[in-house]
């Protein structure tokens, strides 16, 4: 698989979709280079404004902007932006159902130089609490880029969750996202995968190799963590009977509580979570070294996979 | 003469100098505002009938801005008298919810009441008019006073009033947008400045005169956010934000100055960039005036020290002892009696 950036995905579709909507705002806490909003800024520099380094004020005026009609993208680190302003993500937008889209970078282990200040391991659990709010994490490149115009498109306060760095492609040109909808990447009948984000092609690796020692697994990229897609999820524990679940986030209140707290209300199957247990990031000079070291890796997937197997028989 | 004292009333009030309005002489006659015989070289300058009556209200009326006539629910009403039912309500609110914040409340009575009735555009049978001006009460534990006022005005019921804090109400504890004629929520201290300077970039972008006002408390000026705010704001030179800050000196536990000290407050938000104004802040004419001023500014937002007492209008009610306490029955009527 080839890799790519999600980030300089979203600074290419972004200044596109500022051609077709006009209202569309960005406002930048002063990291246009590293969100690759700068190119945004340089096509249309009366719809872009750095507020400096304060997410909370970059959060209210996007508040401001949404209430006057206008589509404010907030661009920022997902640790400062979601961590420091998550009172006002709450307070002034969520609460009001403000029109704000949040567009999260950074996000996971993948500023891996940076170490655990700048490593957000728990933004999707404090995201997905909000009500009104939808969260995506996408898979790659190009998904990320039709989930932003899903995104933009749709109405509400949003929150897109990507990484720094490039990442497998998953998809090769077009994926049909829908929010709210998983894709079925690779049906199977022993147990299910459900992954998100860079995990999804760990998944379809694990499932690959799996396939030649005769487990059948089935993988779902769950990129719409809420709303989440119940009936896909349902599904797949009717039919595969267990599931692992595979994120860059920890296993506390992400991908894998979303999932577990739906599967024990209409149909307990065993679910074992792969991600981040319970702990702060680090620094690595290399991403693989450092998903590795956490346990995101193909080989963890297919441990658990066999074991939840094997524990089901 | 009666022409100059027009003139200075219309040079005071619109904050024109006089030498400019003095040369506009002809025009005031094409206005019909005064008279005079072309022959006696404006000796024998008269005010027409019209031209007392707009001095009566320039200049009469703002010595007296309680016998201003405003538009209420109910018709035409003296400002006065507007500013006394509201702090009625207010008590009424709090003492049937049984909390709720009378001080804070009080001490912006006059504030809300000049930006509502005089200086804001707005229609309270369209509360979404886009073009309307925006209030920000970003000290929102203040909600009873805005509540009272927005019934005043006639955006609601009065009967509402008595449904604060309860459950399916559309009053919610602070504001909320459920409230017809509220334009942002608030409750949580420090964020509405920034909404504002959303609301203001927006406004600009639309080429619209909108403007919008936003009301802090002083003790809410401990939060990090509103200086973030108040550097965004005057780094995009938005003229039209007028901020007030409703300056009481207590907070919830106690003296501002004990607590995190804000003084010299003025200094702070000058070398933040802002037009700094004081006022009076339970003072009608003193608030007129100054708002005036500051919706004059140019180039920079502006911001209003507003000096209030906290629980302003009830004796016993002034300083910091109802931060959020209803009063008793007893409390209660002798509250009314000191505001009839």
């Amino acid at each position: 698989m080839d890799n790519l950036s999600q980030i300089e995905e979203f600074g290419n579709v972004l200044v596109r979709l500022g051609e077709k909507h006009r209202d569309l705002i960005v406002v930048d806490p002063d990291v246009s280079s590293s969100t690759k909003t700068l190119h945004f800024a340089e096509i249309f520099p009366d719809r872009f404004l750095n507020v400096g380094i304060s997410e909370q004020d970059a959060v209210g005026i996007a508040a401001g902007l949404a209430a006057s009609g206008k589509i404010p993208i907030v661009s920022g680190f997902s640790m400062f932006l979601v961590g420091r302003a998550w009172e006002q993500i709450a307070n002034s937008v969520a609460r009001s159902n403000l029109n704000v889209k949040i567009v999260a970078t950074h996000a996971g282990l993948s500023p891996y130089a940076d170490g655990g200040s700048h490593q957000m391991l728990w933004d999707v659990a404090l995201m997905r609490l909000l009500p009104n709010l939808k969260v995506i994490v996408p898979a790659d490149a190009v998904e990320a880029s039709e989930a932003l115009v899903a995104m933009i498109e749709s109405k509400g306060p949003c929150y897109l969750r990507l990484g720094r760095s490039p990442i497998p492609v998953v998809y090769d040109e077009c994926c049909s996202f829908q929010l709210g909808r998983a894709h079925l990447l690779r049906d199977g009948s022993d147990a299910t995968i459900v992954a998100n984000g860079i995990m999804v092609s760990m998944a379809l690796e694990a499932a690959e190799a799996l396939s030649l020692e005769g487990i059948d697994a089935r993988v779902l990229d769950m990129h719409t963590v809420k709303p989440l897609d119940i009936s896909s999820l349902e599904k797949a524990a009717f039919e595969t009977g267990a599931l692992v679940t595979a994120e860059e986030h920890s296993i506390i209140g992400g991908l894998g509580g979303a999932v577990s707290e739906a599967i024990s209300e209409f149909n307990p199957v065993p679910v074992k979570k792969i991600g981040i247990d319970d702990a702060f990031g680090e620094s690595s000079r290399s991403y693989p070294k450092l998903l590795e070291k956490f346990g995101l890796s193909t080989r963890s997937i297919m441990d658990a996979i066999k074991t939840i197997v094997k524990e089901r028989k | 003469m009666p022409i100059n004292s027009l003139i200075n009333g219309i040079s005071d009030r619109l904050g024109i100098p006089v030498d400019r309005l003095s040369r506009s002489v002809e025009s005031l006659k094409d206005l019909k505002l005064i008279e005079y015989d072309e022959s006696s070289e404006l000796r024998s300058v008269e005010l027409t009938g019209i031209g007392e009556i707009l001095k009566r209200i320039l200049i009469e009326g703002e010595s007296l801005p309680e016998f201003l006539m405003v538009p209420t629910k109910s018709g035409l009403k003296p400002l006065g008298a507007v500013v006394k039912d509201v702090r009625k309500n207010i008590l009424r609110m709090v003492a049937e919810a049984g909390s709720g914040h009378i001080g804070a409340s009080f001490s912006t009575v006059e504030i809300l009441c000049v930006l509502y009735f005089l200086k804001m555009k707005k229609d309270p049978k369209n509360p979404g008019w886009s073009e309307r001006d925006l209030l920000i009460l970003s000290k929102g534990h203040a909600a009873p006073a805005l509540y009272a006022i927005l019934s005043e005005a006639g955006y609601f019921p009065e009967i509402e009033l008595l449904r604060l804090r309860e459950l399916g109400s559309i009053l919610q504890g602070h504001p909320d947008l459920r409230t017809p004629g509220v334009d942002f929520i608030s409750g949580s201290l420090g964020q509405g400045l920034s909404a504002a300077i959303g609301f203001a970039l927006a406004a600009k972008m639309d080429g619209s005169s909108r403007r919008i006002y936003v009301i802090l408390g002083d003790g809410e000026l401990n939060e990090g956010q509103i200086w973030e705010a108040a550097l965004t704001a005057s780094h995009l030179k938005l003229d039209n934000i007028t901020t007030i800050i409703d300056r009481n000196y207590y907070q919830l536990s106690g003296e501002t100055e004990k607590i995190k000290a804000l003084d010299p407050l003025e200094d702070k938000w000058i070398a933040f960039g802002w037009e700094v104004f004081e006022a009076e802040g339970n003072d009608l004419k003193s608030l007129i005036r100054t708002l005036d001023a500051s919706s004059l500014v140019k180039g920079k937002p502006s911001l209003v020290i507003a000096k209030t007492t906290k629980g302003k209008g009830v004796s016993f009610m002034e300083g910091n002892s109802f931060t959020n306490k209803a009063p008793s029955t007893a409390e209660l009527s002798k509250a009314y009696e000191e505001l009839t």
